[in-house]
């Protein structure tokens, strides 16, 4: 008869940061990473933000300021960045409203709204960059 | 085999209670984010009036302006709850979260000040 307690299957409990290159991420654990490194770094750009506002709407003069200054392709890359983390932030954060009325919740569900999820975040944000960098 | 006295309605509560209150604030000022942008983007995008004029003359419309007020004071009060979130997850020594947490709401107040400030000018 066969030990089956003895199998070599490792077993992941609490993991390390040692663990992160090899472990395998569910879509839904992708898309709730990234929740949480768009709103980290959407937090760190607010300052930047705010001072493109506050460019956008003080005057004539400032508003050609930003314009000027949203011609650098530089600042175009962040701005597109902020977008992508904009819109997965608001996305995600819709299918977690749905998820706290216990609905997503099954295995199926959960990894098709997660994908979806990402698709639709960079879809837009993929029209707001050939928009942003002159395509259209 | 009793159950023991303490489940239930019956549990010893004891902390600082802000656990759900500021998981139920991180729902409701998201909904408030949330419709602002969705609003805010569909006027613009129909008044089709894309210069300056047409910009900053949406955040003189008094009603746009106390919205966009509301909406930023959610999204900072969002953004605590969501930081010290990390922070909780992330920094394990009670005393350098401490500091980190300290940072962020000199950042949030920081940001809200130069927020309002600019609601105001326009």
């Amino acid at each position: 008869m066969s030990d089956l307690t003895s199998n070599d299957k490792k077993i992941y409990r609490n993991i390390g940061i040692s663990d992160l290159g090899h472990y395998r991420l569910p879509a839904a654990g992708v898309v709730s990473i990234l929740h949480r490194i768009s709103g980290a770094g959407m937090f760190l750009f607010l300052p930047f933000l705010l001072y493109l506002f506050k460019k956008s709407v003080t005057s004539e003069i400032s508003f050609s300021i930003f314009r000027g200054f949203m011609g650098h392709w530089y600042i175009k890359l962040v701005v597109l960045g902020l977008i992508w983390a904009f819109l997965h932030h608001l996305i995600a954060g819709v299918r977690h409203l749905f998820m706290d009325a216990h609905h997503l919740l099954e295995k199926e569900s959960g990894r098709n709204s997660a994908l979806a999820v990402m698709g639709l975040s960079i879809v837009i944000s993929a029209i707001a960059g050939l928009k942003l960098f002159g395509a259209f | 085999m009793s159950l023991p006295s303490n489940i239930g309605s019956k549990r010893l509560v004891v902390g600082a209670h802000y656990g759900l209150a500021d998981w139920l604030a991180q729902r409701f000022t998201a909904v408030v984010m949330a419709c602002y942008s969705v609003l805010l983007l569909a006027v613009f995008f129909w008044m089709h009036d894309f210069t300056y004029n047409g910009w900053a003359g949406l955040f003189n419309t008094q009603w746009v302006k106390v919205a966009t007020f509301v909406t930023l004071l959610s999204l900072f009060y969002h953004v605590w709850v969501g930081m010290r979130d990390i922070w909780m997850d992330y920094i394990k020594p009670a005393s350098l979260r401490m500091v980190f947490q300290a940072l962020t709401i000199v950042w949030l107040l920081g940001c809200a000040g130069y927020a309002l400030q600019i609601l105001w000018s326009v």
